[in-house]
């Protein structure tokens, strides 16, 4: 809502607040000013003056030579414009004149002839384009003849106004009137509300005897009020009219329907006006539409209706799209001399129906949509006849043609002063709160310290205690509400254990030196499908899609938080930065529905990626290449951190490479999988050798104990030995790990592979694993032939299982 | 005897004044002391000598071994120290020379934003809760008071799945769960933290993918100034205690009354800049008491329970805090942003 304060001053007194303390004060009670806009730049120097005479420049075919007088003296100005002419009373900024954009006037000579000044447009006068009427756009501005030869135009042009631009939220529906918006000014400055005039001379006709007015539904259209005005002449509306329209926002057309806007403006009452001549029935029918019942609209678009919208008929065709558009047929024109004017209440569902069928928003159907004031329905009607009667010649015919089932009454809230302080947390008084009652024009009766509130129709928004309750608190200002901390019941707050387990995983995957990346759940149909976990794949699932995507990218779900990771390697990749360690904790959504009737599964997975150079070191020519097992290494060492046993077992998987893969197991249950994006993916998303992990959250959570026992730390020392065993090159080093973990209980605490050999000096196809073996008792220092036994023991059961043999 | 003795201490101190390194001071040492050594050879003729000579020429010797040997120790320690003096000048480095990186990860600024204001509550005796992302049109808008139709559900535009499930549009529908699970008689004081959707076309300024962190304080006396109070302290601790606030009333269908907080601006101090819009104030949460209608939904009595609700956007407040310019960079990670935001964790003291 655009505020002219111009406009404003005409019903509340703001002479002595300016713009920007007036919406300092407005912001802080409850209605957001966007922003203040000045009709145009201040110019000085410009006053009406009066074309005496205006011949052709000597010299120059399109200028003209114009003798001006501007009160105190006489001017000679040379003007371009092609609609000047003698007689009129224009604009003209005097030799010394600044207007907007600080262009100084001088005294010049044009083609040898002296011009001493510059006879304005509008446009010079700093007014935006938009809101200059269509049909003056293209010359100087011509001022009705009333005004006074000297005057200065700025009051005249309305060109020192301000203008507020209210920020409105959707319960403040009452400042979509400059009615509510001066209420509303009047309760911050404690001032009083002067009502326009809605005064008609009673003429002899009855309008009765034009019209006729039939409503069908009542619920959807409790009061059609239609008013008869004849005699009307079709012209320009009153200057200041046109100035308020355009501050508002809205291009000035003509009379009638300027003052139609006007009142629309001032009252929020959306108006219509139908030339009565082309209704050609004298009868109303307000109905719902047939199914494809067809209307022209006033912007010539033909709209097919369906039965749940509600239209306006002369009996017979819909006229018009009630509370959203007029009809084309009925239009008012430069021949309408009688109206019908509406002023109607259509309910907010019909309204809100049809604009969202039609996309048509307009200003009448923004203010229905919010419901309008039932007390200002009629009474818009009236003060529209009035503006008629006054400035378009026009005959109100005697009295309101409605059918009216409109329930007026108003709300009764009871405010307790102890309530109102034990909300607020205030010491306010009884009697300050009447005070505060008193400026927003809310009647109310005391009964000691309840006080009895009658709400006003024009604020719908407040139907309970706590609506109340805001109004006070807002009018005695958040400001002063004082600050205090809660006085109930305190108790410990904290995260639980899924909480701290996120941020322990977090940390860890930190420590490891992997950044977390945070990316978009909507993924498209290309990347939905991809990267899959084998739990997943198992599972045939649909992933869930939104009903109306945005776009092919954000359309799905995700059911894998890797495609994500890898699109942000592309994204850095093609930006220079080659070497990544990104992972992400997030959720995946999981339905096995095809439509899905409740919400999918929300699981926790995290997943990681990484490429290019892990470290590297430059003047020392290290360069560290991520691999596979630096993915595992960062995966094995959170299982380590959390304390949970795991295996690796060789796997293929769909978009993975097939010989670098393994899943992750618990309990021989997979609960995530490791290895390196299959190639031919690598190459589709523009990224460079990558190594990816994923891991269910979820699966973790399940066996994940917060509270680790203790275990003593050894008193006794520990023996160390080495083994190699050469084997058959498919044989895979974690089999014989855990064969000499199993066979050298209990003494064998922990198994390394410190190398690992092919080539020279083995047979073709065989190879060499060492192992590292760490020997401890914790009840007593070990002797040499108790380690000497399990060692014999495990080499006997590894040469036996792997058909492996030492290598000495 | 004696003078041969003395003549061997005279030579040894000599050759030990001499030496040069402690290859030469050893030699010197097997020269006069070792098995072979002059002194030794010396002594092996005391045999001959009489009773009374014996004692008297064994002190001289055992004086004389004294001697040299003290000599060669000092000389040794000096050599030692020269030695070690020149070892250590050898091994010299270029300490201009860069060294061997770390590989650091980190968290993302996001998660440090919601761990601080998670911290911040939890200090004040919220817990931390969750909810789905994927919600029910019931726990999205109807049970916080957005009746179906209601003009207010276009200030959210929605993602829908199907007529009755959707992608949240705020954490909120928390609120009504939490209450929900405490059976309307007992102190609900919650945060929760999480993403959310909307039907908005990404830009420097939108994101059709965001985090809030909602806020919710439900008991018996809860009153507004309680409110007030604690997000004062919520804006002082993250945007530093030189900071203003105020509350300005506001409109959400889910509180009643409703707020928005601002916070003076960093950048001109109040008195009104391009970053604030000349208003001296940013915009930074919405809150309110809850709506009594909320609470009966959630089957607390609103006569005898109150409570304050409030919710925040972390990416904004990252935005204003750090000065970034475009809601996109949370989102495309690029690692030149991530790494910016490092360590941007703030003490509380």
């Amino acid at each position: 809502m655009l505020v002219s304060l111009n406009w404003l001053k005409n019903y509340v007194d703001i002479e002595n607040i300016s713009p920007e303390e007036l919406a300092e004060k407005i912001t802080k009670t409850g209605i957001e000013v966007d922003g203040i806009e000045y009709i145009a730049e201040k110019s000085q120097g410009v006053v009406v003056g009066n074309i005496e005479s205006c011949e052709k420049h000597p010299n120059a075919d399109k200028l003209n030579l114009c003798q001006v007088d501007v009160g105190d003296e006489k001017l000679q100005i040379i003007c371009g414009a092609p609609n000047v002419a003698q007689g009129q009373k224009v604009a003209v900024a005097k030799p010394g004149a600044v207007l907007p954009g600080n262009f100084k006037i001088k005294k010049v000579k044009l083609r040898g002839v002296e011009s001493n000044g510059m006879i304005c447009s509008l446009q010079e006068l700093g007014i935006e384009e938009k809101y200059v009427p269509k049909d003056i756009a293209e010359g100087i501005f011509v001022f009705p003849n009333d005004v006074s030869i000297g005057e200065s135009v700025a009051p005249l042009l309305n060109i020192d106004d301000a203008v507020l631009e209210f920020d409105l939220t959707p319960n403040r529906a009452d400042c979509l009137s400059m009615l509510g918006v001066a209420y509303e000014v009047a309760a911050i400055l404690d001032k009083e509300v002067t009502l326009p005039s809605e005064a008609v001379n009673t003429s002899e006709e009855k309008a009765k005897d034009y019209v006729s007015v039939e409503v069908a539904d009542p619920e959807l259209n409790p009061y059609y009020g239609a008013f008869v005005v004849k005699d009307v002449k079709i012209k320009p509306s009153p200057l200041w009219m046109r100035n308020a329209l355009m501050a508002a926002g809205i291009r000035p057309i003509n009379n009638v329907v300027d003052i139609t806007n006007y009142v629309l403006l001032e009252y929020g009452q959306p108006l219509h006006a139908f030339d009565y001549d082309l209704l050609n029935s004298g009868k109303i029918v307000v109905r719902n539409a047939e199914q494809n019942e067809k209307l022209i609209t006033l912007d010539k678009e033909e709209r097919n209706l369906s039965d749940d919208h509600l239209v306006i008929t002369d009996g017979k065709a819909p006229v018009a799209m009630a509370g959203v558009m007029g009809g084309a047929s009925t239009e008012i024109n430069n021949e309408t001399t009688t109206i019908l004017l509406e002023a109607a209440y259509f309910s907010p569902a019909s309204v809100r129906k049809a604009v969202k069928d039609t996309g048509l928003r307009s200003e009448s159907s923004t203010r229905f949509e919010k419901g309008v004031d039932p007390n200002r329905v009629k009474e818009a009607g009236l003060r529209a006849c009035h503006l008629l009667e006054k400035y378009a010649g026009a005959t109100v015919l005697d009295d309101v043609v409605s059918f009216d089932e409109l329930d007026r009454s108003k709300k009764v809230v009871d405010v307790s002063t102890a309530e109102v302080n034990k909300r607020l947390g205030t010491q306010i008084s009884t009697k300050e709160i009447g005070v505060i009652l008193n400026k927003l024009q809310f009647p109310f009766e005391q009964d000691n310290d309840q006080l009895i509130v009658t709400i006003p129709t024009r604020r719908g928004d407040i139907k309970i205690f706590e609506d109340m309750l805001e109004e006070v608190a807002r009018i005695y200002e958040y400001d002063n509400l004082p600050f205090t901390l809660p006085e109930g019941s305190s108790q410990a707050g904290g995260l639980t254990n899924r909480q701290q387990l996120k941020r322990d995983v977090k940390a860890y995957l930190q420590s490891a030196g992997l950044m977390e990346t945070i990316t978009y759940s909507l993924t498209s149909d290309d990347h939905v499908y991809k990267l899959l976990s084998p739990v997943h794949q198992e599972q045939n699932l649909n992933p869930v899609q939104l009903a109306m995507p945005m776009s092919e990218d954000h359309k799905y779900l995700r059911l894998s938080i890797l495609p994500g990771l890898l699109e942000t390697l592309a994204h850095n990749h093609a930006r220079d930065q080659k070497n990544l360690a990104y992972f992400e904790l997030g959720n995946v959504f999981v339905s096995n529905e095809e439509t899905l009737t409740k919400q999918p599964d929300e699981k926790l997975r995290v997943a990681g990626a990484v490429t290019g150079l892990w470290l590297s070191h430059q003047w020392q020519q290290e360069k560290k290449q991520v691999d596979f097992y630096l993915v595992k290494g960062i995966v094995e060492g959170l299982f380590d951190f959390l304390n949970i046993q795991v295996t690796f077992e060789q796997a293929k998987l769909q978009d993975m490479h097939p010989g670098r893969c393994a899943t992750v197991k618990i309990d021989n249950h997979v609960v995530g999988f490791i290895g390196q994006v299959h190639p031919k993916l690598e190459k589709s998303m523009d990224i460079k050798e990558t190594y990816v992990f994923d891991v269910d959250m979820e699966a973790v959570l399940a066996v994940y104990k917060n509270t680790p026992g203790y275990s003593q730390i050894p008193k006794y020392p520990s023996v160390s030995r080495d083994i190699a065993f050469i084997v058959d090159e498919d044989v895979q080093a974690g089999d014989i790990k855990q064969t000499i973990e199993e066979t050298g209980l209990p003494v064998v605490k922990n198994v390394q592979v410190f190398d690992v050999y092919k080539g020279e000096n083995l047979p073709e196809g065989k190879k060499s694993i060492a192992y590292s073996l760490l020997y401890q008792d914790k009840e007593k220092t070990l002797k040499d032939d108790e380690v000497e036994q399990s060692y014999q023991e495990i080499v006997g059961t590894v040469n036996n299982k792997f058909n492996a043999y030492v290598r000495s | 005897m004696k003078e041969q003795l003395e003549a061997i201490q005279a030579e040894a101190l000599d050759n030990v004044k001499q030496a040069n390194n402690l290859k030469e001071l050893q030699d010197i040492k097997v020269t006069y002391l070792g098995k072979k050594g002059s002194l030794t050879s010396v002594l092996r003729g005391m045999g001959k000598l009489s009773k009374e000579e014996r004692p008297v020429v064994g002190e001289i010797a055992n004086q004389v071994r004294e001697a040299i040997t003290n000599e060669i120790e000092q000389k040794s320690e000096i050599l030692e120290e020269a030695a070690l003096d020149e070892k250590l000048q050898q091994e010299a480095l270029d300490v201009t020379l860069p060294g061997r990186p770390v590989q650091v990860g980190g968290p993302h600024l996001l998660t440090q934003i919601v761990e601080e204001i998670e911290d911040l509550f939890i200090g004040m005796g919220f817990e931390v809760r969750e909810g789905p992302e994927v919600e029910t049109d019931y726990y999205n808008f109807e049970a916080l008071n957005l009746p179906k139709g209601h003009p207010a559900r276009d200030m959210q535009d929605t993602f829908y799945i199907t007529n009755e499930l959707l992608l949240r549009t705020h954490t909120s529908p928390v609120q009504a769960r939490t209450m929900r699970q405490f059976n309307g008689d007992q102190t609900v004081k919650m945060i929760c933290p999480g993403k959310v959707y909307r039907r908005d076309t990404d830009d420097a300024t939108h994101s059709h993918q965001f985090t809030q962190i909602e806020g919710l304080y439900v008991d018996k006396n809860v009153r507004m100034s309680d409110l007030k109070g604690i997000l004062d302290k919520f804006a002082k601790k993250m945007f530093g205690d030189d900071r203003k606030t105020r509350l300005r009333p506001s409109f959400f269908p889910f509180t009643e009354p409703s707020v928005e907080m601002d916070i003076s601006c960093k950048v001109c101090n109040g008195s009104g800049c391009s970053v604030c819009k000349k208003s001296g104030w940013i915009e930074i949460l919405g809150g309110g008491m809850v709506h009594p209608r909320v609470l009966e939904m959630a089957g607390y009595d609103s006569e005898e329970y109150t409570g304050f609700a409030f919710g925040m956007g972390p990416e904004r407040i990252a935005m204003l805090k750090y000065g970034i310019d475009d809601i996109r960079n949370f989102y495309t990670n690029d690692v030149r942003f991530l790494k910016q935001y490092h360590h941007a964790k703030g003490g509380t003291l």
